[in-house]
């Protein structure tokens, strides 16, 4: 276990877990940002914003996420979209993990009662207003739970960026099995790491859920 | 808008089915070579005294070879006719006719760099072939037998770049290797674009050269001569090694009665010109000449 800290293996550790936690932290900005619009287009009186919303929801979802990453990295150069491998990784995880919470959020947002929106409405607030000032913060605090799962969830699934050029946990890992260590040791250390960050990502959602419960 | 977004959808799964296509497509000149592959007479008589691994093969009546599965002419697995291609391959076929199995009697088993020292030592396969560089750091848990061939660092560049003449070259271009391999920190000494591209398979580096997005791709000479034979008259290997990788057969750690066996059919495969043959058939189709074969120091 202790194979961990000699000749540079820490450093290595320490580079690959930072630039996963900075690929899950700028996905997971990004998948809320998105997925909150998303959650709009879904409920909002414009067919084609909710078509645009229903077709992306359904394709990202169900498509496995290695999959979609073949599409960014290997797609998008092809139409003269070139970005470095990091924010390919970004794009395809914000895109994959934007869908969940859309689809979370707009889960939340049926648990709002209609007259909520209807009193925001006859207050001659736009469906704007209504959405952001009204619906969404209620629908957000109920969903609390399902949504902490998604964002355990995108960590993990950051480690498929690792076959793909970011030198992240998983790109570590590879990096020490190629040199000959234990794979054992390896593993022991990298799912520690990933450990330690769903276990943060949890509690933080835990810290909310206290602070933001709603009193129905 | 629409049809762009159509366009865009329609060149990812384009995209994505050429990707597919890299690992599957069945090299070109698998139907010709197979003529001048070389046979391997099966002893019938084969014994190795005192080798659990030997015995529990012949309980099982197969041997369970490790080997790569997506290095074209060396260890390549053809998923179309589900048969097993390349160098490689043919040192574990020949290794198995001296220890009484014949073709019909392996199972390969694709085994991940990652995982080899791993089902070595859990005993799920019996040997490995599969381009495993012999280092102590591996022997302190594996054996070895080999090594069957040295190969070297180099470099896979498109064919009509002149300015390739060595590892110096890198100097300020865009490589490509395997994610986490140790041909990524060699390189690195000769200061190429940081940080140098790493995907999973060397299949994809291929595509990102032949598309232009790297300017080389480096690792064993012996996985590049494979894509250059591939991809004929499009790509070549530049020719000048910058390391030292000795390919040896992967073996049980305590089993040395095994080692000794392996060992000597090896050498036996090299003395009768069998070795020489199945490069020539495999490898040598992307016209780089054989190296000299190696002496046995495992």
């Amino acid at each position: 276990m202790g194979r961990l800290f000699e000749n540079g293996n820490l450093a290595l550790f320490r580079d690959g877990f930072l630039q996963t936690v900075e690929l899950s932290a700028l996905s997971a900005l990004f998948a809320l940002l998105l997925g909150t619009l998303l959650a709009a287009f879904r409920v909002s009186p414009v067919p084609v914003l909710r078509l645009f919303g229903t077709v992306w929801v359904n394709t990202f979802r169900n498509t496995p996420l290695t999959v979609l990453f073949f599409a960014v990295v290997f797609g998008l150069p092809r139409l003269d979209v070139h970005f470095d491998n990091f924010t390919f990784a970004v794009i395809a995880l914000s895109a994959y993990t934007a869908s969940f919470v859309c689809e979370v959020l707009r889960a939340g947002i049926n648990t709002v009662p209609v007259g909520q929106a209807e009193a925001a409405r006859s207050l001659g607030m736009t469906f704007g207003q209504t959405l952001t000032q009204v619906v969404l913060p209620q629908a957000g605090r109920t969903v609390l739970g399902p949504m902490s799962s998604v964002f355990i969830a995108l960590p993990r699934n950051s480690a498929i960026a690792g076959a793909f050029s970011v030198s992240e946990l998983y790109h570590f890992q590879q990096t020490m099995t190629d040199l000959g260590y234990g794979i054992f040791l390896v593993f022991f250390w990298v799912a520690l790491a990933y450990l330690f960050l769903s276990t943060c990502v949890a509690l933080f959602f835990r810290f909310l859920e206290t602070r933001l419960a709603v009193a129905r | 808008m629409r049809t762009r977004r159509t366009i865009a959808a329609a060149m990812s799964v384009l995209a994505l089915t050429a990707v597919a296509a890299c690992g599957k497509e069945a090299p070109v000149a698998a139907s010709d070579t197979t003529a001048k592959l070389p046979t391997y007479t099966v002893k019938t008589d084969a014994k190795v005294e005192g080798s659990k691994t030997f015995d529990e093969a012949k309980k099982r009546g197969k041997l369970i070879i490790g080997a790569k599965a997506d290095q074209p002419y060396l260890g390549f697995e053809n998923v179309t006719t589900g048969t097993r291609e390349g160098f490689d391959i043919e040192i574990a076929k020949m290794i198995a006719a001296d220890l009484g199995f014949g073709p019909d009697k392996i199972e390969f088993k694709t085994i991940v760099s990652a995982n080899r020292e791993t089902s070595l030592m859990g005993g799920q396969i019996d040997y490995y072939v599969g381009t495993y560089t012999i280092n102590d750091k591996r022997k302190e848990k594996v054996g070895f037998a080999g090594p069957y061939y040295v190969a070297g660092q180099d470099l896979l560049v498109l064919k009509d770049k002149a300015e390739f003449t060595g590892p110096e070259s890198v100097k300020g271009k865009k490589v490509c290797s395997a994610t986490g391999s140790t041909s990524v920190t060699k390189i690195k000494e000769y200061g190429p674009v940081d940080p140098v591209t790493q995907y999973d398979t060397y299949a994809q580096c291929v595509d990102k050269l032949l598309t232009n997005e790297v300017d080389a791709v480096t690792t064993d000479d012996a996985i590049l001569k494979g894509f250059a034979a591939k991809n004929a008259g499009k790509l070549r290997v530049v020719g000048k090694t910058f390391s030292k990788e000795p390919y040896g057969i992967g073996l049980a750690k305590e089993d040395a009665a095994f080692q000794k066996a392996v060992a000597a059919a090896l050498k036996a495969h090299e003395d009768n010109g069998d070795w020489k043959k199945a490069y020539d058939a495999t490898l040598g189709l992307s016209g780089a000449a054989a190296p000299e074969i190696p002496a046995l120091t495992n």
